[in-house]
């Protein structure tokens, strides 16, 4: 082993114009307003509707369900219905699906190492909603709640396989490949879906595969919710568990290799972990666009590429901002609900363009 | 620790790019690997860093199969320093350099001062320390090469293999570069285009072309006139720097040989 001189904990000499510490805000401070942004993002997606609850019930009606003493109940119990069993599993599930989107598109960026990387782009929500109609157009229910899930599942990762071999020539995979693989890709699945839905016999069921390709959350039971939180929640862990290996997929195939990772076998176990999480939210939402290819580069702006301390970072802000999303889209233009992924890609363009100008002067 | 290259050969699409290759770099030598473009030098460093598995043949570290051992006990004890290839990603200085500790972490742990302080050491060496901060991507051609070898050092390895670390480098640059590894006392196989540098540096130079090794030996026996001629097609004159003692190749230019 080398024996290198004690030079350590020395600071590095400070050199004009550049910086001496880590650009941007300290790590700790910027975990701590993401917290608070998604505990104001949770309380507002609470309170507001056609109902409106002051902040205070909302988190009085929450405290006394954890614990009765916690809070005296000076409200009805019809507001307390609509709290828990109307309103909490649809803001917990937008939470969810917000994170796993988003630490998803930052792992998928990671992995074929290119940022324009996103569930929607590379026609992974496209693959998954394939599986989910034939199910709901079929009707086949073999694997009982489990069923749609993991019909979404195996098209995601069907269709994540088949783009990134698509991309690929040589050894090599471009930009311009990936994106037109990806693009090509979530059109001809989207084709299908349809098709699907066209050809179906059964009016009620194209009826309901409809409704569901059309995305959204509305209607959202507890029922619902506890699929994509154990997935999600899970797959985050262990997205967390392998942020250096991740980080070493930046520098490179070889280099990765030579870092000691066998990136063959652990880009294909990422991408079924990928496919697992997307399978699940798409099953309960339909395909939502843009969170995973804006929150992790407006992460990486804020704190910077390194995913040991982007990813709960990107965890938290993809939660918030689709919590947001969905408050607006179904207070907008009440009584109509607008599909939240119309919000997220109107609220998501400028923003990432704002981004992108930031970054470049 | 000793590093054996035995009978390796590397066949791509019909092409023989290495063929039955045998080498031995004993304990702290450092092994010049010289040849034309093509001669199959950056395909046979590959395969010893466990970016292409031979097709036949084994890669001995301290008499272990590396291709048959687990993928981080190559990288605790042998570092590459690859061509620099960029990302579209803002990684810092420190985060490459950081990069070098993975293989010696498990899930879920943090840098710990150890971590940091053989971070610190090696920007430190590389006189790369003030630009810690800066994105990566931003750099000239020699900074970067700089930080990869950094990164290499932060790995802490007995070994190291080079893929042309002097490339971009300046005059002053390369020479630090290749004394730094001299100076570490680890094995190294070093790819090098300048045949006076691996003269300088080298205790043995390997001449490939076409896939074989041409000559191995001590630079003085191995870069002769007669083996540039057949090897770069080149008329060279071989002098010794009566200091130094290393042999000197100066080029004449203009006629084939």
């Amino acid at each position: 082993m080398i024996e290198l001189t004690e030079t350590a904990g020395a600071a590095p000499a400070a050199v004009p114009g550049l910086p001496s510490r880590r650009p941007g805000p300290p790590y700790p401070l910027v975990i701590a307003l993401l917290t608070l942004l998604l505990a104001g993002a949770v309380t507002a997606g609470i309170a507001a509707g056609s109902i409106s609850l002051p902040a205070g019930q909302v988190w009085g009606i929450l405290l006394h369900r954890i614990h009765p003493a916690l809070a005296d109940p000076a409200w009805t119990s019809v507001r307390e219905t609509i709290v828990m069993d109307v309103r909490l599993p649809r803001v917990l599930l937008c939470g969810i699906i917000g994170a796993g989107l988003s630490v998803c598109g930052m792992a998928l960026q990671a992995l074929v190492r290119n940022p324009l990387a996103d569930p929607m782009l590379l026609g992974v929500s496209s693959g998954a909603s394939v599986g989910a109609v034939a199910v709901v157009v079929s009707g086949l229910a073999v694997l009982g709640v489990f069923t749609l899930p993991v019909a979404a599942f195996a098209g995601a990762l069907a269709a994540l396989a088949a783009v990134y071999f698509l991309a690929r020539s040589g050894g090599r995979m471009t930009t311009v490949r990936l994106v037109l693989a990806g693009v090509a890709m979530a059109e001809v699945l989207s084709a299908v879906a349809s098709f699907l839905v066209v050809v179906s016999a059964d009016p009620h069921k194209a009826q309901s595969a409809v409704r569901w390709m059309l995305g959204g959350l509305a209607g959202t039971t507890w029922t619902m919710v506890w699929i994509p939180v154990a997935a999600v929640l899970l797959g985050t862990v262990a997205l967390l568990g392998v942020s250096r290996p991740l980080n070493l997929l930046l520098a490179g195939e070889e280099a990765a290799a030579s870092l000691g990772l066998d990136v063959h076998r652990f880009r294909a176990a990422l991408f079924v972990l990928v496919a697992i999480m997307i399978g699940t939210i798409v099953a309960v939402s339909g395909a939502i666009g843009f969170v995973g290819l804006i929150m992790p580069h407006a992460v990486r702006l804020l704190i910077g590429s390194d995913h040991r301390r982007a990813l709960p970072a990107a965890a938290l802000l993809g939660a918030a901002f689709l919590i947001v999303a969905d408050l607006v889209a179904r207070t907008l233009i009440t009584p109509e609900e607008i599909p939240v992924g119309i919000i997220t890609a109107l609220v998501g363009g400028p923003f990432f363009l704002w981004l992108m100008r930031r970054r470049s002067r | 620790m000793t590093l054996v290259v035995e009978n390796v050969s590397v066949r791509v699409g019909g092409r023989d790019l290495v063929s039955e290759v045998s080498l031995e770099v004993a304990e702290g030598e450092v092994l010049g690997l010289a040849g034309p473009n093509g001669a199959g030098k950056s395909t046979l460093l590959r395969t010893l860093y466990r970016a292409r598995r031979p097709t036949s043949g084994r890669v001995l570290l301290d008499g272990r199969d590396v291709w048959r051992q687990p993928a981080g006990w190559l990288a605790r004890r042998l570092a590459a320093v690859l061509q620099e290839s960029g990302g579209d990603f803002e990684l810092t200085v420190y985060d490459v350099v950081a990069m070098g500790r993975t293989p010696h972490k498990r899930a879920f742990d943090g840098d710990n001062h150890e971590d940091k302080a053989i971070i610190a050491d090696a920007l430190a060496r590389l006189d790369v320390a003030g630009l810690a901060y800066a994105p990566f991507d931003r750099l000239s051609g020699g900074e970067k090469q700089r930080v990869l070898i950094a990164r290499a050092l932060a790995q802490r390895p007995a070994t190291m293999v080079l893929d042309e670390p002097t490339n971009h480098l300046d005059l002053r640059h390369q020479l630090d570069a290749l004394e730094l590894v001299r100076g570490l006392g680890v094995t190294a196989v070093i790819a090098l285009h300048d045949l006076n540098l691996a003269a300088a540096f080298c205790d043995r130079v390997c001449v490939m072309d076409g896939g074989r090794v041409v000559a191995v030996g001590p630079p003085a026996e191995v870069l002769t006139p007669a083996l540039l001629a057949e090897v770069y097609r080149v008329q060279a004159e071989v002098t010794v720097h009566p200091e130094t003692g290393v042999p000197q190749l100066s080029l004449r230019t203009g006629g084939r040989p």
